[in-house]
C-alpha cells in the first residue's frame, strides 16, 4: 500500500485491503498515545447514549470542560420536555480536588431537582471524580432517597477504556431503570417492541414509529431518541427488542434478555435494503399475528414506490464515484455501504472507531475487492487514504469534514450532529440529496483554475 | 421541526436562586483551560498540541474549535488508561511525544496539561527536560499548567502564551521590534492587527499568531500541519524587542508572556484594552505611532473618518438600546466600551471568567461608568445571564453563539462575536478590531436592530 510509510508502528495491523483472505485486522484496544485518535473516550460513550433521555437531569460530576462540550451539541429531538439540551455541572474546582466534591455534587442536586422537576437525574462521573473517589453510589442513593426520583451514577470515568466502555457504563444505568415500574397491558393483537440504539437525530425515531405504527406494531420505549424515564422504567413490557447501532446498545438487549426474557434482534434502518429487511424481520417475529407480513409489505411497497423515482436523478449523476467512510460503529458503515452501492457509488475507504474483529470481517465480505478497511484511524492517515483512492465524497463527523474540504472533496455528516434525518425510506432521499450535493457542486472544479 | 425550549424548561431556567449562592452551573460561559493552551499552540509555526490526559480531552477540544474554524485541527492525546493511572502517564507521554514527532514533523510540540494528569502530579517538566538530553534531534517541547479545575480557557491561553515565551524568549541587543500579544481574537483580527502594525513600519512579532493556521486557504497538497505562525526563530527574538504590548484589559498586573519579558529581558511592558471601537484603537493608534516614530497614515485617517461617518448615520437606531455583554473578560469588556462609545448602554457584562478586574477596567474605559446602572457578573454561566438580561430590561445580546437560547427566550437580536459561532459561517472571519472591525459591527448591530423592527411589524416597510 502507498501509504505504509505513513502508518505509525503500532498501527500497521490496523489497517488492510478488502480480498479473499480473512484480515485479522488489530482492533478494539486503545488508542495509540499520540496517534491523534479520532476517538472520544469513555464518558462520551455514556453521553451520547444517554443525551436524548429529554425528562432527566444529566449532571456531569467534574471540571467544566466535560459538560461545557457536550452541551447541545446533538440533533437529538424530544416531543416535550428539553432537559436534555441542558449542561449542568458541578464545575469542580482546586478545593474541591483537595477537599472532595461530594458535598457539592449533594446541594447542586438540592437545588436543580427542585427547580428543574426532571424524572429521574443522571449523575456521570468524569476522569477528575474517578482520582479523588467521591462516592456517587451513596450519594445518588441519598440524593433519590431525598427526592423521591431515580439518581442513577454513571461510571464514565474517561480513562477507564474507550468510548465502548461508556455506551456500557450507559447501558446499566438504563437497566437500573428497567422494572420499575408497571408496564401497561398489552392490546389484542398488537406486539409491542422497544427500539435500541435509535436517538431520534432529525426526527428519525418519529419516522420509524410512523412505519411500525402502519404495521400494527406499538413501540414501547426508544433507547434512547425522544426518550422518557417512565417509558424506561416500563420497557420490560415489550416483547422484542430491535437493535440498531448495536455497539452501543446490545449490552442492554443482552442483559433484558437474560432478566425478563424479552429477545432481540439486530436491524439497521438506514438505505432502503436494510430498512426494509428491518421491518420484515420484526414482522417475520410476530408471524402468528394475523396480517402483519401483509401489513409490513405494503409499508415497504408504499414507501418504496414513493423513495425510488425520486432517487433516480442522483444515481444517474453518481454512477461509478468513489466513496470513503469513517464512522463510530460498524453497523453504520454495512448499511452506508450498501446505500452508497444502491446510489451507483463504490466504497473505496470504510473505518470505523470501534469496530471489532467480527466487523471487519463482515466488512470485508461486504466491500469491493481493494478497499482500504481501517481500524481507529486519524487524520493523518486518513487523508493519505483519500488522497491515494481518489475518494470523491467522504462521510464521517464534524472531526473528518475539514479534513474533506481542505482536500477538496465533497463531505457528508452521518453523526449525531447532524440536523437531516436519514434513516428510514424518506431518509435515503434526504441522504441521496445530501451526496449528491456534496459531490457535483461546482467548487471542486474550481481548484483546478489557475490565477 | 423547530425544537424551542419547552415552557417547562423556560420556567424553570428563570426559577434560580440569586447567582451567588447558587450550587451547579447550567450551561457555561466558559470553556476549560487545555482549549486556551491548544489554541495558542496553534499559533506557532509548526506547532502541534499535546494534551496529557484522556483521549476524549484532546478530541472533545478538537471538535469546538473545528466547529468554530472550519479547519483541520490535529491535537494529539497521551490517551490514559486504567494503568497510566495507576503507575503514572510518563510511559504514555514519552510514547505520545515520539509518535507526533514521527507524524507531524513539529517544529515544536505544546504539552498542556489535563485535570487528571495535574491531579496525578505527573512530573511532565522533569521528564521533557530528561527527554531533551536523551534525544537531541528530537522537536523542542514547551509545556504548561493547564488543569482544567482551575480558571477558563482564557487563562489557560495567557498561561500558554506565557510559557511559550518562558521557552523560547532570549536576550541579546535591544531590535526594533514589537512584542505583540493580541488576546483571544479572530484569525481576522490578528490579520487587521498585522496590517495596522505594518502601516506604521513597525516589526512586529505577533504570540500567538494563529491567522493563516486557523483559517488558510485550500491545500494543493496535504500539509501535515497547517502552513503559518510565528517561526520559533522569530519568537527567540523575544526577549530583545523594545516593547512588549498586550491587548486585553484585564491582563495589567497578571502573570503574562509581558510580565515576563519584562521581569526576565526588563522589555518595556504596556497594556492596552482590546482595540475595538473607536477610542479605543485611538489609543492603539497612538501607542503605535509613538513607539515607532512614525506618523498615522492617511489611510488610517480616512478609515476612522468613515467610522465617525458611519457613527453619525446610525446613532439614532442605538442610542439608549439596552445590551447585554458575555463572553471573555477582555472580549466583553470591549464590547461594553464600543457600545457605550456609540450611545447603547450595556446593562450586563458577564463572563465565566473570575479574575475580579471586569469592574475596574470598565470603570477605566467608559466614563461615567458607575452612573451608567451596568451589572457586571463573574463566574456567571447562562442561567444566570439569563436571568439578569431580563430583569435588565435588555433589547440585544452580544457575544458568542452559546448566547442564542437567551436570545432566543428574550426574542432580542444577537450581534454574534467572540468565540465559539457554531451556528453561524465566518467566525473565523469576524472582524472586531481596529477602525474597520468597529465600521462592521456596527453595521451589523444597527442592521439587527433594524432588521427586527422591519420583521416585528405588520407594515412590511422596504424603505428604512
Amino acid at each position: 500500500m502507498a501509504a505504509r510509510a505513513d502508518i505509525l508502528q503500532g498501527r500497521q495491523k490496523s489497517v488492510a485491503v478488502a480480498g479473499d483472505q480473512p484480515l485479522a485486522l488489530d482492533c478494539a484496544k486503545p488508542s495509540l498515545a499520540g496517534s491523534v485518535s479520532q476517538r472520544a473516550c469513555v464518558f462520551c460513550g455514556s453521553r451520547v447514549v444517554l443525551y436524548p433521555v429529554a425528562d432527566a437531569l444529566h449532571l456531569v460530576h467534574g471540571p467544566i470542560g466535560c459538560a461545557a462540550y457536550t452541551w447541545d451539541i446533538r440533533g437529538a429531538l424530544s416531543s416535550g420536555p428539553q432537559l436534555h439540551r441542558l449542561s449542568f455541572s458541578t464545575d469542580l474546582r482546586e478545593q474541591d480536588v483537595v477537599y472532595g466534591g461530594e458535598k457539592k455534587l449533594a446541594l447542586a442536586l438540592d437545588r436543580l431537582i427542585p427547580q428543574f422537576q426532571p424524572k429521574a437525574a443522571f449523575v456521570y462521573s468524569t476522569c477528575l471524580v474517578g482520582l479523588i473517589g467521591d462516592d456517587l453510589k451513596r450519594l445518588c442513593r441519598q440524593a433519590s432517597e431525598k427526592h423521591g426520583i431515580p439518581v442513577v451514577p454513571v461510571e464514565s470515568e474517561g480513562f477507564r477504556g474507550t468510548k465502548k466502555d461508556g455506551y456500557k457504563a450507559a447501558c446499566e444505568a438504563l437497566y437500573s431503570l428497567i422494572g420499575t415500574a408497571e408496564p401497561a397491558p398489552l392490546a389484542p393483537g398488537i406486539p409491542r417492541i422497544n427500539i435500541l440504539g435509535e436517538f431520534n437525530i432529525a426526527g428519525e425515531a418519529w419516522i420509524l414509529q410512523s412505519y411500525y405504527r402502519r404495521m400494527g406494531v406499538e413501540v414501547g420505549a426508544i433507547f434512547t431518541g425522544d426518550g422518557r424515564i417512565d417509558a424506561i422504567q416500563r420497557a420490560q413490557g415489550a416483547q422484542l427488542n430491535v437493535v440498531q447501532c448495536s455497539g452501543s446498545m446490545t449490552h442492554l438487549a443482552q442483559k433484558m434478555k437474560e432478566r425478563w426474557g424479552i429477545p432481540y434482534i439486530r436491524v439497521s434502518y438506514f438505505g432502503i435494503e436494510d430498512c426494509a429487511e428491518a421491518l420484515y424481520e420484526v414482522a417475520r417475529r410476530f408471524e402468528a399475528v394475523p396480517g402483519i407480513l401483509e401489513r409490513a409489505r405494503a409499508v415497504v411497497a408504499q414507501e418504496v414506490a414513493a423513495v425510488l423515482p425520486a432517487l433516480e436523478p442522483f444515481r444517474k449523476d453518481l454512477q461509478g464515484r468513489k466513496a470513503a467512510l469513517y464512522v463510530g460503529g460498524a453497523f453504520k458503515a454495512f448499511s452506508l455501504i450498501k446505500a452508497l452501492r444502491m446510489l451507483g457509488m463504490r466504497t473505496v475507504l470504510a473505518g470505523t472507531q470501534t469496530g471489532g474483529p467480527e466487523d471487519y470481517e463482515r466488512l470485508r465480505s461486504i466491500c469491493d475487492p481493494g478497499t482500504i478497511i481501517v481500524d481507529d484511524s486519524n487524520p493523518k492517515e486518513l487523508s493519505g487514504f483519500l488522497r491515494q483512492t481518489g475518494a470523491e465524497l467522504f462521510i464521517g463527523g464534524v472531526k473528518e469534514r475539514p479534513l474533506a474540504h481542505k482536500l477538496g472533496i465533497g463531505f457528508c455528516d452521518h453523526n449525531h450532529e447532524r440536523k437531516e434525518a436519514l434513516a428510514g425510506f424518506e431518509g435515503m432521499v434526504n441522504f441521496a440529496r445530501e451526496v449528491h450535493a456534496s459531490v457535483m457542486s461546482p467548487v471542486w472544479a474550481l481548484r483546478q483554475s489557475e490565477l | 421541526m423547530d425544537s424551542m425550549l419547552s415552557q417547562a424548561v423556560e420556567d424553570a431556567l428563570k426559577a434560580g436562586d440569586a447567582a451567588e449562592e447558587r450550587q451547579g452551573m447550567v450551561n457555561a460561559c466558559k470553556l476549560c483551560a487545555p482549549l486556551g493552551a491548544s489554541l495558542a499552540f496553534r499559533g506557532i509555526h509548526g506547532g502541534m498540541p499535546l494534551l496529557h490526559g484522556s483521549q476524549g480531552c484532546a478530541t472533545y477540544i478538537r471538535r469546538y474549535m473545528i466547529s468554530h474554524f472550519r479547519e483541520p485541527i490535529d491535537i494529539a492525546s497521551s490517551n490514559f488508561s486504567e494503568s497510566a493511572v495507576i503507575f503514572g502517564g510518563a510511559s504514555n507521554l514519552r510514547q505520545a511525544l515520539s509518535n507526533v514527532a514521527r507524524a507531524y514533523h513539529p517544529s515544536v510540540i505544546g504539552v498542556a496539561t489535563t485535570c487528571l494528569a495535574e491531579t496525578m502530579g505527573d512530573d511532565v517538566q522533569g521528564l521533557l527536560k530528561t527527554r531533551a538530553l536523551d534525544e537531541p534531534a528530537a522537536p523542542p517541547a514547551v509545556f504548561v499548567n493547564t488543569p482544567s479545575f482551575k480558571g477558563t480557557h482564557a487563562e489557560g491561553y495567557v498561561a500558554s502564551l506565557r510559557a511559550i515565551a518562558e521557552r523560547f524568549a532570549q536576550g541579546g541587543s535591544r531590535i526594533p521590534l514589537l512584542a505583540l500579544m493580541p488576546g483571544m481574537v479572530s484569525p481576522e483580527d490578528l490579520r487587521a492587527l498585522k496590517a495596522l502594525v505594518a502601516s506604521f513600519g513597525q516589526d512586529a512579532v505577533l504570540l500567538p499568531d494563529y491567522s493563516e493556521t486557523l483559517d488558510g486557504g485550500a491545500w494543493k497538497e496535504y500539509c501535515d500541519l497547517p502552513p503559518g505562525g510565528t517561526t520559533l526563530e522569530r519568537l527567540e527574538l523575544l526577549g530583545r524587542a523594545q516593547e512588549a504590548l498586550e491587548l486585553g484589559a484585564t491582563l495589567a498586573g497578571r502573570q503574562t508572556a509581558g510580565s515576563f519579558l519584562k521581569e526576565r529581558f526588563g522589555v518595556e511592558h504596556r497594556v492596552l484594552p482590546l482595540p475595538l471601537g473607536l477610542k479605543a484603537t485611538d489609543a492603539l493608534v497612538q501607542h503605535l505611532s509613538g513607539l515607532s516614530g512614525h506618523p498615522i497614515p492617511q489611510a488610517l485617517r480616512d478609515e476612522r473618518s468613515r467610522l465617525l461617518d458611519a457613527y453619525a448615520d446610525g446613532h439614532k437606531v442605538l442610542f439608549g438600546l439596552k445590551v447585554a455583554v458575555y463572553g471573555e473578560e477582555d472580549l466583553a469588556c470591549a464590547l461594553a466600551s464600543w457600545l457605550a462609545e456609540v450611545g447603547a448602554k450595556p446593562v450586563l457584562v458577564a463572563s465565566g471568567g473570575e479574575s475580579g478586574r471586569m469592574q475596574a477596567a470598565l470603570q477605566a474605559s467608559i466614563p461615567g461608568f458607575d452612573g451608567l446602572d451596568c451589572r457586571v457578573m463573574q463566574g456567571a454561566d447562562f442561567e444566570a445571564i439569563g436571568q439578569a438580561a431580563e430583569e435588565c430590561g435588555a433589547e440585544l445580546l452580544a457575544g458568542s453563539s452559546k448566547g442564542y437560547s437567551v436570545a432566543k427566550r428574550l426574542k432580542a437580536p444577537l450581534l454574534r462575536a467572540g468565540f465559539p459561532i457554531h451556528d453561524r459561517f465566518g467566525g473565523a472571519r469576524i472582524l472586531h478590531l481596529g477602525y474597520g472591525g468597529a465600521l462592521r459591527l456596527f453595521d451589523s448591530l444597527v442592521n439587527l436592530v433594524l432588521e427586527k423592527k422591519q420583521s416585528d411589524s405588520s407594515v412590511g416597510y422596504s424603505y428604512l
